[in-house]
């Protein structure tokens, strides 16, 4: 069995801790409203371009240069067009390409946080469980990882190998996990002292069964409160790696590099650094305040302060 | 004697972690696709061959790797490809300056924000002022620096005048630079502080010290602090790696002249020694810092010494 359909269970069919910290969030009204705007945002970059008529964010209309939001005009060809957001210094529609690159960053935020959250479950996982010289050494590892400035390392990896956007969720994903192993590592290691393990090692379980079906399932807890956490610190990364070029390259865009075109063009057209700003900081803002919530609902002895 | 030999045995691990990275940057670099040499096409295949052999490039891997580490222990960090003529000591050493004014002082200002920020926040909790300070730090963490440094620049620089972003040279953008950093690492700082502040004042100690009828200041900074600002100074190292992504971002915004501009150009041209040269004193000045912080959390916390 997977891991994710056992969580989905744990979560709907509501064993008491489950079921508790879902209602001890639905108290907490700013992660609730930041839950929801994250399912909007999500739900906005996913379906609104299949709406027909959803302008092409690739779309260049040199006639209609850096107009102000709320504009419209008669494109070269004779369309009518309408900029909500304004358009950019090639007549880009900057609704369509903040959505656009909503998509490209909101999936760098799930893909590279599934890749670490995946190295950095079993590393920490493994080391926790098997102990002594192995765990010392898998730890030093990470230790030693700690003082690669992380940064240069994607910068590296992401021009050596190539500027596909695949290759630049890996890369972030591979610098990331190293706090998540850190988390796990100490769970498990107070985790497999308790009775239920003991009794797992006794029945003859293998090890790895014993890793993956009763020490990991465990862990989720915290797991679920960094992981929410991961995500907008890889949002921020990718968009620092936009921003100084090395991530989504042109037509394409992302919310960094829809903040980098607007930097530059601030003093003459704010509206093209604000309106990606905005939504970015928005989402970016959500995700830190549902972390914080979760983080209070599954560990109530936190949440009384 | 225990000290001085947790402090001897965290020295050799510095030393073991920067010959593991500068061992992972050469191999990573050399095994790349890609050569220093493929932006000149116009050059022909012996020329290239003969670069190559200049370079050293035609000797085997394993001889390659021997001879940088020895021209290393020497302190020479080979040639720049990317800027003729030009070693890397000189490039490294004429940016250098710039990027680490920056980062330190940023730093410095983080933390003369973000921790008195975070005791009043402790201090206040569930009141007024700690929601308050509390929205802000959280304002400041999702507005990132490549949002602040643009914002900043055109208000305190163009506008209004305080700053000087147009050069360099006897100006004070760096000063403007250093601000950005600060006050985007200032909102992580005062969170944790409050946090850790926290931890400790929900402990036995601090209510017994109260029904003491010590004064609530007094306990706020000589019964609280020196328990409370430990995880603060731990995350300086991590802090200082972090900070780096956010100085090259500073850079280019603001134009200094800094390592990160080499930097990126150095990455993309596969200029190889220019890159570890960048590498190898970046993960020097963080391991150093790690170590200070490591020494200061046995000073901070007297528990470490019986254990360690």
């Amino acid at each position: 069995m997977s891991l994710l359909p056992r969580h989905s269970e744990t979560i709907e069919k509501g064993t008491s801790l489950g079921r508790d910290a879902w209602l001890r969030l639905k108290k907490n009204k700013l992660a609730m409203m930041s839950f929801w705007f994250i399912i909007f945002i999500t739900a906005a970059c996913v379906l609104f371009p299949a709406f027909p008529g959803f302008p092409d964010p690739n779309k260049t209309h040199l006639v209609l240069k850096s107009q102000g939001p709320f504009s419209s005009g008669v494109s070269a060809e004779g369309e009518k067009v309408f900029f909500l957001l304004g358009s950019d210094h090639l007549g880009h529609d900057i609704f369509s390409r903040i959505i656009h690159g909503g998509r490209v960053s909101l999936m760098v935020g799930l893909i590279a946080t599934a890749v670490s959250l995946t190295i950095g479950l079993i590393y920490g996982a493994v080391a926790g469980f098997i102990g002594g010289r192995t765990d010392s050494v898998m730890m030093r590892i990470v230790d030693i990882l700690y003082a690669l400035p992380f940064f240069i390392t994607v910068i590296i990896l992401t021009t050596y190998f190539g500027n596909h956007l695949w290759l630049l969720f890996v890369c972030i994903g591979a610098v990331e996990w190293l706090t998540m192993a850190r988390i796990v590592r100490a769970q498990v290691q107070s985790l497999s002292k308790q009775e239920f393990i003991e009794a797992a090692r006794s029945l003859g379980l293998s090890k790895w069964r014993i890793i993956f079906r009763h020490l990991i399932p465990n862990t989720l807890g915290p797991v679920i409160v960094y992981t929410t956490l991961t995500v907008p610190a890889v949002m921020r990364l990718e968009a620092i790696l936009s921003f100084l070029g090395l991530g989504v390259q042109p037509p394409n865009a992302s919310w960094g590099s829809l903040i980098k075109e607007g930097a530059d063009r601030m003093a003459s057209d704010p509206y093209l650094l604000i309106f990606p700003a905005i939504v970015f900081g928005l989402t970016l803002f959500a995700l830190n305040f549902l972390g914080d919530g979760l983080r209070d609902a599954l560990d109530p002895k936190s949440s009384k302060d | 004697m225990q000290t001085l030999k947790f402090i001897l045995s965290r020295f050799l691990q510095a030393i073991f972690a920067l010959f593991c990275i500068i061992t992972l940057t050469f191999f990573l670099a050399r095994l790349a696709p890609g050569s220093p040499f493929t932006e000149e096409k116009s050059v022909p295949e012996h020329l290239k061959e003969a670069m190559a052999r200049q370079y050293g490039f035609d000797k085997s891997l394993p001889v390659q790797y021997v001879t940088y580490l020895g021209n290393l222990m020497k302190g020479d960090l080979g040639p720049s490809f990317g800027n003729k003529g030009f070693s890397v000591n000189e490039i490294i050493s004429q940016s250098w300056p710039v990027s680490v004014v920056l980062g330190l002082v940023g730093l410095l200002i983080a933390l003369a924000l973000g921790v008195p920020v975070g005791l009043v926040a402790a201090a206040k909790r569930n009141q007024m002022p700690d929601y308050t300070l509390m929205t802000l730090a959280m304002i400041g963490i999702c507005l990132p620096t490549f949002v602040i440094a643009p914002l900043l620049g055109e208000t305190l620089g163009s506008k209004l005048g305080w700053f000087d972003v147009a050069a360099w040279e006897g100006s004070n953008a760096w000063l403007l630079g250093a601000l950005t950093l600060g006050l985007y690492y200032s909102a992580y700082i005062a969170r944790l502080t409050r946090g850790s502040m926290l931890d400790i004042l929900n402990q036995d100690f601090i209510r017994t010290a109260l029904a003491k009828g010590v004064s609530p200041i007094s306990i706020l900074f000589k019964h609280a602090f020196r328990g409370g600002i430990s995880p603060v100074v731990s995350y300086l190292g991590p802090a200082l790696a972090s900070l780096i992504g956010g100085s090259f971002v500073v850079e280019t915004v603001f134009g200094l002249p800094g390592l990160g501009q080499h930097f990126i150009k150095a990455a993309s041209n596969r200029d190889y020694w220019l890159i570890n040269g960048t590498v190898i004193v970046y993960a020097s000045l963080v391991l150093t810092l790690n170590f200070l912080v490591d020494i200061a959390q046995v000073w901070l916390d007297p528990r470490l010494r019986s254990h360690s």
